[in-house]
C-alpha cells in the first residue's frame, strides 16, 4: 500500500522526524545549526510548512517572516499577506520559475507577488538580458525548415549516405560535414534552450515553453527533426506559449517538425494515384496514414477520454490529407524549374504540377541537371508556407464530406483544415484536458478536481487564452494549499536547470548537461513518443536517476563540469534555493568538510522536490 | 491463497491494463513470494540498425541468393571465407564461428523471416514499435521488457533486472525499476563510489521512510552489487576498437553477473553498427567485423553463465531486416523481415524455426523483402509463457494489442 508519505494530498515529504507540529512549533535552532543555517536558504526556498524552516536562515535575511503559521495543517487563508510572506514567495518562485536564485524572494518582495505574476503572465514586458537575446540568433532557431534542410539537413544527408569514408581522412572530413550541420543545429538549439531556462527572467514563459513543448511533442531523435526542433520551438511554441491555445495548435499543425514527426506529410487521400516520371520511382504517397490525426485528438486537444471514436480518427485523417512539407532539396527545385519553364511559357494559370510526383525533402533527390544545391533558393517560387515549411497539397486532399466529432465537415480543401482545428480546440474535453494538465504541472500530480474545473471554465469562457486559465489557477486555494508545496518530485531537466541557477552557474558547455539529461531518462527534444516528457514522481523518481543525481550534484558543487562554473562560494552558501530543510539534512551537511556542503545541499532529498 | 493469486483466478488481472500505471517498485508490495529456488532468465540483445539476417543465415543452397547479390553474398562451405553449414541449405556468416558450438549442441535456434507486422522502415519507428510491443500504436509509454517484469515475482532485487548500457532503453521504460551498467573494460569509480560522499548522502536519506529513502537505498544496494560482481575483473579487449572492447566485455560481464547474482530475471542490452547500406562486406568487411565481436560476446556470455546458461534463454533481435537485392554500394536498404536468434540452454536449437518461401520475386515482402511471417510478439510470448511461465492474461498485458493466434512458433524451446 502507499506510504503516506507518497501521497500527495498529505505530504510533508520532509517532515520526518520533525512531522509532528508538536514538535514543530518548540523547534529552535540549535547550536551546531548555526554553520549551516547560513548556507541554507537559497536553494531552500522557503515555504509554509513552517517546523521544517530554519529559523536562522529566515533571520540571516534579516526577514523574519511576519506571517509565520503556527499550524502547519491549517489551509492557510489566501489573501494578499500570506502570497507576499517569505513562505508565500517562496512556494510562488518554485511553481512559477526552474528553481530559485539567490536573491529571488527579496526581488519579488520588493514588487510584490501581483505585479510579479503579472509582468511575468505578459513576458514582452520584462527586459531580456542581451546574453540572453543573443543565444538565440542561431541558424537553428532563425532559419526556415526549408532553408535548414538545405543548408543543414542536405550536406548532413549526403555525408552520412557515404558510409563514414573509407579512408581516415575522409571519416574525419565527413564526420567534420555532420558535426558542422546535423550536430550544430541540434547543440545551438539545446544551447538556447538551456540557457534561456537558466538564465531568463522571463521564467514562466520558459516554463511554459518546456510544458507545450512537451505537450504538442516532437522527437529531434526522427530524421530531419533533428535540424527542426529548435525552429519548432522558437516559432510554433514560445510566441504563443501564454497566448491563445487555438494559435498553438495551428502553429504546431502546420510545422514541418510536427507534420514529418507524427506522419502526415505522407497523409493522402485513399484515391490519389501520383504520377511519376520515372515509372521505377515509388511514391511516398500510399494513402491515409493516421498517426497524426490520432495524436490530435488523444493528445493536443480531446485527450484519451475525450470521446471520440476510431471513426472519428479515420475522419479526421481525411480533412488533414495533403497537409504536407513543401517541396524542397531536389524535387523542390525541379519543380521551381518546371514552374519556371512554365512560367516563361505563360502555362502557369494555376499551380498544376502533376509532372512530377514531389517528394518532399527527398532523401536521394532524383538529379535534372541541377547539381548546385547551394543555389540560392527564392521562397517565392516554392510553394507552401515558408515560415513552417508547410504546403497543402490539394493533388492528395481527399475532397469529401467528413464528420468530426459530430460536426459535419464539407469538403472545401485546406479551409476544412482549420475549421477542424477549431472544433477540436473549442471542445469542452479539450478545455478538461489541458485544464488538468496545467494544472499537474503546477500543482499537484493528482491535481484537485475542484482545481481542474474552474480552469477548465476559464478556458471555456476565455476560448482558451492561456494566460487568462493560469490566472485562475494561481488565484485558486488550491494552489497555495499547504498540501500542494514542496509535493512536486523534480523531472530531470528542472533538476538540471534548478541546480544550476540555485548555484549561479555560467555555462560555457552545455555537453555535460545534455549527457546527464541523456543518461537520467530525458534526453533534451528527444523523447521518443509523442506523448511527451511527463512531470510527476512517479515517472521520475527511481533508484538509478536518483543516483545519477547524486553524482552530477557532486561534480556540480565542486565545480568538476567541464565548462561550467559554478559561482565562487566559499562557505557553499546555496541554501537560499531550498524551501525547506529537514534536521538530519541540516546535520549531515553540518558533518560534512565545507567544500562538500554545496553539492550536499544539491543532493539534499529536499533539492529533490519544489 | 495470497491477493495476487486472487486477482489472477477471479480473472481481474488484466484490469491492471486498464489503470494508471503504478510505481510498483516505489511501494513494497508483499506478495508473490518468490519461487524458491533458481529462477529462469531472460536475456535481450537488440541489434541496432537493422542487421542483414542474409548474411547471419545464408541460404546459401538457393541459386537466386548469388544471383541477387553479385559483390556481398558470402560463398558456400568450403570456401574461403565461406558459410559455416548449418543444416545443408543454411550456412553461419564465417565470423559467427564462435557461437557455432552452440548450435552443435542444439542449444541455438533462428526463426526465419519474423519480425515486426509495421510496414515502416524508419528505423526510430520501428525500433520504438519493437520496443513498445504495440507495432503502429505510438503512444504506448512503456516498454514489453518492463511490462513483462512487472509480471514476474517481484523478489525485491535493485538487480532483478539489468540494462547494459548509460542510459534505460525503450524497452525497459516503466514503473518497474531497472539497474544500468556499463560494459567496461575496467570499473570507473563515480562520486557516489566515494564513502566519505556516500555516508554523508546516506546519513540525509536514511529512515525517512518514504520513496526517495527506498530510491536511494535500492539504487546504492545495486551499484554495490554491480562493483563487487565486476571488481577486479580485468577485461580482455577484443582487438582495439572502442565498440569491440565493449561488446566484448559485455558477454563476460553480464555472464558473471547473473551466474553470481541469482535474483537477476531480465537483462537487456543493445550494439549499434548495422545499417549496412555502403559496403556491406561479404565473409570479411564491415559487417563481418560487428558480426565477430558480437559472436564474441554471445559466446562469451554463454561461457561466462556457467550452469545459468541451461536457465537462460537469449533472444538476438532487429528492428526490421534489409532488402534481399545488394544495392548500387555494395550495401543493402532497410526492408522488412528478419531473423530472431534464440540461445541458450532451454532451447530446442541445432534446427531452424518458422517459415521460409525462398526469395523469389513473389515470395517477397512487396517484391523485395523477406516477408514477415511470424510476428516478433509470437516468438517472444512462446518464450516468456513457457519459460518465464506466464498464463495468457499476463502475455494479454505484455502485448495488449497482440493475440497469440496466427503462425505461433511452437517447439522453440525445450518441452
Amino acid at each position: 500500500m502507499t506510504n503516506s508519505a507518497d501521497n500527495p494530498t498529505n505530504a510533508r515529504p520532509y517532515a520526518r522526524p520533525y512531522a509532528r507540529p508538536k514538535a514543530r512549533q518548540n523547534t529552535r535552532p540549535k547550536a551546531r545549526q548555526k554553520v549551516t543555517h547560513t548556507f541554507m536558504a537559497v536553494l531552500l526556498g522557503l515555504s509554509a510548512d513552517a517546523g521544517l524552516i530554519c529559523n536562522e536562515v529566515l533571520a540571516k535575511a534579516g526577514k523574519a517572516s511576519q506571517t509565520r503559521i503556527d499550524r502547519p495543517d491549517a489551509v492557510p487563508k489566501v489573501d494578499s499577506a500570506m502570497k507576499n510572506s517569505r513562505e508565500g514567495i517562496a512556494h510562488l518562485l518554485n511553481r512559477t520559475t526552474y528553481g530559485m536564485r539567490p536573491g529571488d524572494i527579496e526581488r519579488v518582495q520588493a514588487i510584490g507577488v501581483e505585479q510579479y505574476l503579472k509582468e511575468q503572465l505578459s513576458p514582452e514586458s520584462i527586459p531580456l538580458p542581451s546574453a540572453v537575446a543573443q543565444v538565440a540568433q542561431v541558424p537553428a532557431l532563425t532559419e526556415t525548415p526549408l532553408s535548414l534542410f538545405l543548408n543543414y539537413g542536405k550536406p548532413a544527408l549526403k555525408a552520412l549516405s557515404q558510409g563514414g569514408g573509407k579512408t581516415p581522412e575522409e571519416k574525419k572530413a565527413l564526420g567534420k560535414v555532420v558535426r558542422e550541420t546535423y550536430g550544430k543545429m541540434y547543440q545551438d538549439a539545446a544551447k538556447a534552450h538551456l540557457t534561456r531556462a537558466v538564465d531568463s527572467p522571463r521564467q514562466l514563459q520558459e516554463l511554459m515553453t518546456d510544458f507545450w513543448f512537451n505537450h504538442f511533442n516532437v522527437s529531434s531523435d526522427k530524421g530531419l527533426d533533428h535540424i527542426w526542433t529548435g525552429q519548432y520551438e522558437e516559432s510554433a511554441i514560445r510566441p504563443y506559449a501564454l497566448g491563445r491555445f487555438r494559435d498553438l495548435l495551428g502553429a504546431t499543425a502546420h510545422h514541418a517538425a510536427m507534420l514529418f514527426y507524427l506522419d502526415n506529410w505522407q497523409n493522402t487521400a485513399a484515391a490519389y494515384r501520383p504520377v511519376l516520371n520515372n515509372p521505377k520511382a515509388k511514391s511516398k504517397f500510399k494513402g491515409i496514414n493516421e498517426n497524426y490525426a490520432r495524436e490530435l485528438m488523444e493528445l493536443h486537444t480531446l485527450g484519451v477520454d475525450g470521446g471520440y471514436t476510431q471513426k472519428d480518427v479515420q475522419e479526421l485523417a481525411r480533412v488533414l490529407t495533403g497537409l504536407g512539407l513543401q517541396p524542397g532539396g531536389g524535387a523542390g527545385l525541379a519543380l521551381r524549374n518546371v514552374m519556371q519553364r512554365r512560367q516563361a511559357a505563360g502555362q502557369l494559370g494555376q499551380m498544376q504540377t502533376n509532372s512530377i510526383d514531389m517528394q518532399p525533402f527527398s532523401r536521394r533527390p532524383r538529379q535534372r541537371g541541377i547539381r548546385n544545391y547551394g543555389d540560392a533558393v527564392s521562397a517565392s517560387t516554392i510553394p507552401g508556407n515558408p515560415k513552417t515549411g508547410s504546403f497543402f497539397d490539394a493533388r492528395r486532399h481527399d475532397t469529401g464530406t467528413k464528420v468530426v466529432v459530430g460536426h459535419t465537415i464539407q469538403g472545401s480543401g485546406e479551409r476544412e483544415i482549420e475549421e477542424a482545428l477549431d472544433i477540436l480546440s473549442r471542445h469542452p474535453s479539450t478545455a478538461r484536458h489541458i485544464s488538468y494538465k496545467l494544472a499537474q504541472y503546477f500543482v499537484a500530480d493528482k491535481p484537485p478536481d475542484s482545481l481542474v474545473q474552474k480552469m477548465a471554465a476559464t478556458f471555456t469562457r476565455t476560448d482558451g487564452q492561456i494566460a487568462e486559465v493560469l490566472t485562475t489557477m494561481f488565484d485558486s486555494d488550491e494552489f497555495w494549499s499547504n498540501a500542494n508545496r514542496n509535493n512536486k518530485f523534480k523531472s530531470p531537466h528542472r533538476y538540471v536547470i534548478s541546480s544550476l541557477r540555485a548555484t549561479d552557474a555560467t555555462i560555457d558547455n552545455v555537453l555535460p548537461l545534455l549527457a546527464f539529461l541523456k543518461q537520467a531518462g530525458q534526453p533534451l527534444y528527444k523523447c521518443l513518443t509523442p506523448d511527451g516528457y511527463k512531470n510527476t514522481k512517479e515517472a521520475w523518481l527511481n533508484p538509478d536517476s536518483l543516483i545519477n543525481r547524486l553524482n552530477f550534484a557532486t561534480a556540480l558543487g565542486a565545480n568538476r563540469l567541464p565548462g561550467i562554473r559554478v559561482s565562487a562560494n566559499p562557505k557553499g552558501d546555496v541554501t537560499d534555493s531550498l524551501s525547506t530543510i529537514s534536521e538530519k539534512t541540516v546535520s549531515a551537511i553540518e558533518q560534512a568538510q565545507p567544500q562538500l556542503r554545496q553539492s550536499l545541499v544539491l543532493g539534499s532529498p529536499e533539492f529533490m522536490m519544489y | 491463497m495470497n491477493r495476487r493469486d486472487f486477482l489472477k483466478t477471479a480473472g481481474l488481472a488484466t484490469a491492471s491494463l486498464l489503470m494508471p500505471q503504478v510505481n510498483v517498485w516505489a511501494k513494497t508490495s508483499g506478495s508473490a513470494a518468490s519461487n524458491s529456488g533458481p529462477t529462469n532468465k531472460l536475456v535481450v540483445v537488440f541489434l541496432r540498425g537493422a542487421i542483414d539476417g542474409l548474411s547471419v543465415v545464408v541460404p546459401y543452397s538457393d541459386p537466386n541468393y548469388y544471383k541477387v547479390r553479385n559483390n556481398i553474398a558470402i560463398p558456400p562451405p568450403g570456401n574461403q571465407l565461406g558459410v559455416l553449414d548449418l543444416d545443408g541449405h543454411f550456412g553461419l556468416h564465417p565470423a559467427l564461428e564462435p557461437i557455432l558450438p552452440l548450435w552443435k549442441n542444439k542449444s541455438l535456434s533462428f526463426v526465419l523471416n519474423s519480425g515486426s507486422p509495421d510496414p515502416t522502415r524508419s528505423h526510430f519507428d520501428a525500433q520504438d514499435y519493437m520496443e513498445s510491443g504495440c507495432p503502429g500504436r505510438k503512444a504506448t509509454s512503456t516498454g514489453w521488457l518492463n511490462r513483462l517484469l512487472a509480471q514476474l515475482p517481484d523478489n525485491h532485487s535493485p538487480v532483478r533486472a539489468l540494462n547494459i548500457g548509460s542510459t534505460t532503453p525503450r524497452i525497459l521504460q516503466g514503473p518497474v525499476a531497472s539497474a544500468t551498467f556499463k560494459a567496461e573494460l575496467k570499473r570507473r569509480r563515480s562520486p557516489i563510489d566515494n564513502e566519505v560522499i556516500a555516508s554523508s548522502f546516506e546519513r540525509m536519506y536514511e529512515g525517512r521512510g518514504d520513496s526517495l529513502e527506498r530510491a536511494f537505498q535500492d539504487g546504492m544496494e545495486a551499484r554495490t552489487t554491480i562493483n563487487e560482481k565486476l571488481s577486479g575483473e580485468q577485461m580482455q579487449a577484443n582487438g582495439g576498437a572502442i565498440q569491440a572492447a565493449r561488446f566484448g566485455a559485455f558477454g563476460k560481464q553480464l555472464g558473471k553477473l547473473m551466474r553470481e547474482e541469482p535474483k537477476v530475471q531480465v537483462a537487456f542490452l543493445d550494439l549499434g553498427g548495422f545499417d549496412t547500406h555502403v559496403n556491406q562486406g561479404n565473409g570479411k568487411g564491415q559487417l563481418a567485423n560487428h558480426l565477430q565481436v558480437l559472436g564474441h560476446g554471445l559466446s562469451d556470455l554463454a561461457e561466462s553463465l556457467g550452469d545459468t546458461y541451461q536457465r537462460t534463454v537469449i533472444l538476438v533481435m532487429s528492428e526490421f531486416g534489409r532488402t534481399v537485392k545488394e544495392n548500387g554500394n555494395n550495401g543493402t536498404d532497410h526492408g522488412h523481415g528478419n531473423f530472431i536468434w534464440a540461445l541458450g540452454g532451454a532451447v530446442q536449437g541445432g534446427k531452424l524455426m518458422g517459415y521460409w518461401d525462398g526469395i523469389t520475386d513473389r515470395a517477397l515482402y512487396e517484391g523485395r523483402d523477406l516477408p514477415v511471417r511470424t510476428d516478433f510478439r509470437s516468438v517472444v510470448s512462446s518464450v516468456i509463457g513457457e519459460h518465464l511461465q506466464l498464463s495468457s492474461r499476463q502475455l494479454q498485458t505484455v502485448f495488449p494489442d497482440f493475440s497469440s493466434n496466427s503462425d505461433t512458433v511452437t517447439g522453440l524451446l525445450k518441452g
